[in-house]
């Protein structure tokens, strides 16, 4: 059984301007050990697609569908039983870890408190699996750090204590929402580092939510590429950046800047991120895609790709087409 | 070469800060900018490249003189900006402008883009009719890919990537000479981002621009400058065409910056070998001292400790501040 | 975490090349207030109010100072006499009274206000914008002025100018502007920082000149809603000086005045108390609710 089955998820938001879809029947399944990494720009759904997994939704937002995570469906769970299920089997790590953290409590207290509710520990016993835990993620010092307050510590120290804290009860799903952007490269680097070690000693799996298509390449095993509140890719990681199927996949990585190489003039995909509130009645790429045909006026279904995955695009020849221009 | 358009010498910008207690507290200096020097000839992009912290904005915004310079000297067209009257500044100001980082955000949401793009004209050439300042701005929106009939819309109604090519648009209006791009693109969408790179090119040859672009996107800056610079805590660490400093990296510092960024292909990003640094940025309140990378630094000895690194010049005028960049 | 913002959607982005005129922040405040069926009501009672208190004096048989000589007492209601609401202990028409009160109130009101918010967002605005020794000097200035209690200071006032209707003005926006110019400081503290305004200051713009086009435009938002709440404290404020005898005096009155006389003739007639008191009320009300209805229309994202 797989860990974690979304079927037909769909959220929507009520907001003074009507009703906008941010998620539109959305689904996939995560195997244990596995890392996803799902890759979107702003207003693709990708964020709001675990905030309603995890029942974490602003107040005017709606999730409908199914999330089966370890038997229990989160989407009719009640609190009691989703918050047993937060931080405990399925931990979360944000952007923002400036906000994340309680600012007026001292860090070690903040992870202990963590362990005494989930796992019932003693105080005392918290605070050395917590300290425990800091040295884990490579905080130098731990026991110092322990009593600092989160606005002591540094960006990229302040970060590793959020994924320490959310590794505390060894979940079998760790969601990053865009844990580095905030970050320095050399200090992503870093953190990218620990949750690849998490995910291979502790077999966790992990979700990695970003829009940057080098920190995927670097950890997933599988990809899903979004757009518009849908899925429009899914694959392999190797499959998706060696052959991409859908043209939004081909477009973001010719006009994703590289350092190994010196491209003369970028490739561009035209027009402006969609928007939720006028998206277009077919395929929702189709007005920024280049190989836009009649059929595009229909909303293209997820399917079987060359190469294994899944694509939601009317054309098949995408790929080759791609290949003969570059 | 031509004679450069604008001399940076031995700029220093440091900010009072007040530490200690509330009632005995005093005055620290942090230094955001501590000595950098470059030359910028016309027509030329300069990328600034840096971590947070580094100074690469506070660099900027001290060329246009929108921050107090604490010492050294701005030379612009061979005159002397630090300590220059209001009039002077602003007289000089009319050919070198600025390019925000968050693109709603520089952009008064009162106020329509026309009215944002003709601002600077108004300012600079009160003496122009409307007609002429709609013409111009009409014209403009065009070359930035903004439908001039939009030019009644307010800063919300645009997305992102639009927003930023009204703030390009301000910034072209006056024809300047020098534009300062200050992380143009690290808040817009991927699929935009290329689109304004391509943009600030497309602009840079039809004025014939010259640029200094802040970014701590290497990739990004390897895409648009000629030369680029590597601030360290407020020093320079290394300066060299984009050629030289990509393919051959003297500086230990830019050399795991490199090596960091990660690579949008699955093989490359997992084989590549990897420079970790050490430990966190130093306060920019109480430098390290002599080489202020050497906390850091894996390369550091007892020698980085004793003394600050000076210029030295390798082939192709390849700058460098590191005692050990032979090694 | 239930706080997060709404979804990550772009804002009203991809716009056709159909749609030319655009919407500013003004036009969607004023369609969201639109829909606030509280704010609407309000503003549809309040222009009623108004007007009638502007227009209906004309319409009356009896003015506002006319005794009715034929009885000089209170007389209750009558379609007959033309004393709708019936008249006040010395046979002035009691529905002419308020309606002219109403005037007197509303006009205090909105011409005190509008002195409070001229001095307070002038001095806010530099106060905020130019910061150092000016900011000192005006703000310093503002809580010297706080510390004067206000009855004393009118009474300075009016021993100094003598008795003077608009004076009242003067005196009541001379001590309403003190939290207006704070409020308007700490909006421009906050808006200096905002990247525009650097913006504004890389394209060679002049002080004045920022002020007006920046600085102004941006804070009118929570100025407005601090008005419909200054009203209110005006028009009462103006009833508590008439009550010292320091406001209006006869056969002049306001809506403070009259309940203030109906007060104290509550036990034989209330509707003296009454018709006033409604009055007042429904307008106070309305001015709450229409500022509660003006601070969501212009901060969506505060609800």
């Amino acid at each position: 059984m797989a860990l974690l089955d979304v079927r037909n998820l769909t959220v929507r938001f009520d907001t003074p301007d009507g009703e906008v879809q941010a998620v539109s029947d959305l689904s996939f399944t995560m195997e244990k050990g596995e890392c996803l990494g799902i890759v979107g720009e702003s207003g693709s759904g990708k964020s709001q697609t675990f905030m309603a997994a995890m029942g974490l939704l602003a107040d005017n937002g709606r999730a409908t569908g199914d999330v089966l995570f370890g038997g229990a469906n989160l989407l009719t769970a009640g609190e009691k039983q989703l918050n047993a299920i937060r931080g405990n089997k399925a931990a979360m790590v944000f952007q923002d870890h400036m906000t994340s953290l309680t600012p007026h409590m001292k860090v070690g207290r903040q992870m202990a408190e963590v362990l005494v509710r989930h796992r019932g520990l003693s105080a005392a016993a918290a605070r050395d699996a917590a300290i425990a835990m800091l040295k884990r993620v490579q905080i130098p010092d731990p026991e110092r750090r322990a009593a600092m307050y989160p606005h002591e510590l540094s960006g990229g120290l302040r970060q590793r204590v959020m994924i320490a804290m959310s590794l505390l009860c060894h979940p079998e799903l760790l969601i990053a929402d865009e844990p580095t952007t905030a970050l320095d490269v050399t200090v992503q680097a870093l953190i990218l580092d620990l949750i690849r070690e998490v995910k291979e000693q502790d077999r966790t799996s992990v979700i990695l939510i970003t829009h940057d298509l080098g920190v995927v390449a670097g950890l997933a095993d599988r990809v899903a590429v979004m757009y518009a509140g849908r899925i429009v890719e899914l694959g392999d990681v190797a499959q998706i950046f060696a052959a991409p199927q859908h043209p939004y996949t081909q477009g973001l990585l010719a006009c994703t800047p590289r350092l190994d190489d010196v491209g003369k003039v970028l490739k561009t995909i035209s027009g402006q991120p969609p928007n939720l509130q006028r998206l277009p009645p077919g395929c929702a790429f189709a007005p920024r895609c280049p190989f836009k045909i009649a059929a595009c006026a229909e909303r293209p279904p997820l399917r079987p790709a060359a190469g294994g995955g899944l694509k939601a695009c009317a054309r098949d020849d995408i790929a080759s087409i791609n290949r003969a221009a570059s | 070469m031509t004679a450069p358009l604008l001399q940076v010498k031995d700029l220093k910008v440091h900010f009072p800060v007040r530490t200690g207690g509330v009632v005995i507290g005093r005055y620290q200096a942090l230094r955001a900018v501590d000595g950098v020097s470059f030359d910028l000839a016309p027509g030329e992009t300069l990328g600034i490249v840096g971590e947070s912290g580094c100074g690469k904005t506070t660099l900027g915004r001290a060329v246009l003189q929108l921050l107090p310079v604490t010492s050294g000297a701005v030379t612009w067209l061979g005159q002397e900006m630090t300590g220059l009257g209001a009039a002077a500044v602003k007289a000089a100001r009319e050919h070198m402008q600025i390019v925000f980082q968050d693109p709603l955000a520089s952009l008064d949401p009162r106020m329509t883009a026309g009215d944002i793009i003709a601002e600077p004209l108004r300012n600079y050439h009160p003496e122009l009719s409307r007609a002429e300042v709609t013409r111009r701005v009409g014209e403009l929106m065009e070359q930035v890919g903004l439908l001039p009939a939009m030019v009644n819309r307010y800063p919300h109604e645009f997305s992102g990537g639009q927003c930023q090519r009204i703030g390009i648009a301000r910034a072209m209006i006056l024809k300047p000479k020098l534009v300062i791009c200050d992380e143009p693109v690290s808040a817009l969408d991927v699929s935009v981002r290329a689109q304004v790179v391509n943009l600030l090119k497309d602009l840079q040859k039809t004025f014939g621009l010259a640029m200094l672009f802040i970014s701590h996107d290497l990739a990004v800056v390897r895409h648009i400058s000629d030369r680029v610079l590597v601030l360290y805590l407020g020093k320079a660490m290394e300066l060299a065409t984009r050629e030289s400093l990509y393919q051959a990296p003297r500086h230990p510092y830019t050399r795991a910056l490199m090596s960091a960024v990660p690579i949008p292909d699955p093989v490359k990003e997992r084989a590549k070998p990897r420079i970790i640094l050490a430990g966190d940025l130093p306060s920019p309140l109480d430098p390290p001292s002599g080489c202020v990378f050497r906390t850091r630094c894996p390369k550091a000895t007892a020698v980085c400790a004793a003394k600050e690194p000076v210029r030295e010049t390798s082939a192709h005028g390849h700058d460098v501040w590191c005692h050990h960049w032979r090694e | 975490m239930t706080d997060m913002a709404a979804p990550d959607v772009p804002p009203a982005s991809n716009i056709g090349p159909d749609a030319i005129e655009g919407r500013s922040l003004w036009q969607d405040a004023w369609r969201r207030l639109m829909r606030n069926k509280a704010a609407v009501a309000s503003l549809i009672i309040l222009g009623l109010i108004a007007f009638f208190s502007v227009f209906g004096p004309y319409a009356l048989a009896w003015t506002y100072d006319q005794i009715d000589w034929d009885h000089v007492e209170a007389v209750p209601p009558s379609l007959a006499l033309k004393h709708y609401l019936g008249t006040d202990s010395v046979g002035r028409d009691l529905l002419a009274r308020t309606l002219f009160g109403g005037r007197v109130s509303l006009t205090v009101g909105l011409l005190a206000t509008s002195v409070a918010l001229f001095i307070g967002v002038t001095v806010g605005a530099v106060s905020g914008y130019l910061g150092g020794k000016v900011d000192q000097l005006l703000m310093r200035f503002v809580d010297l002025m706080y510390s004067v209690p206000l009855t004393f200071f009118v009474i300075i006032l009016m021993v100094l100018f003598g008795r003077n209707f608009i004076l009242m003005f003067l005196a009541i926006g001379s001590v309403e502007w003190l939290t207006m110019a704070r409020i308007v400081r700490g909006q421009t503290l906050t808006l200096k920082h905002r990247e525009f305004m650097e913006a504004a200051r890389a394209s060679g713009g002049s002080t004045a000149s920022i002020l007006i086009r920046h600085v102004v435009p941006n804070v009118l938002g929570v100025v407005i809603v601090y008005v419909t709440l200054t009203i209110p404290q005006v028009i009462l404020l103006e009833s508590f000086l008439s009550f010292l005898g320091l406001g209006v005096q006869e056969p002049m009155t306001s809506w403070g005045v009259l309940i203030n006389e109906g007060a104290a003739e509550l036990e034989i007639t209330p509707r003296t108390l009454i018709v006033p008191a409604v009055f007042m009320t429904a307008t106070l009300f309305c001015l709450n609710f229409l500022g509660d209805g003006l601070r969501d229309a212009l901060d969506p994202k505060d609800r």
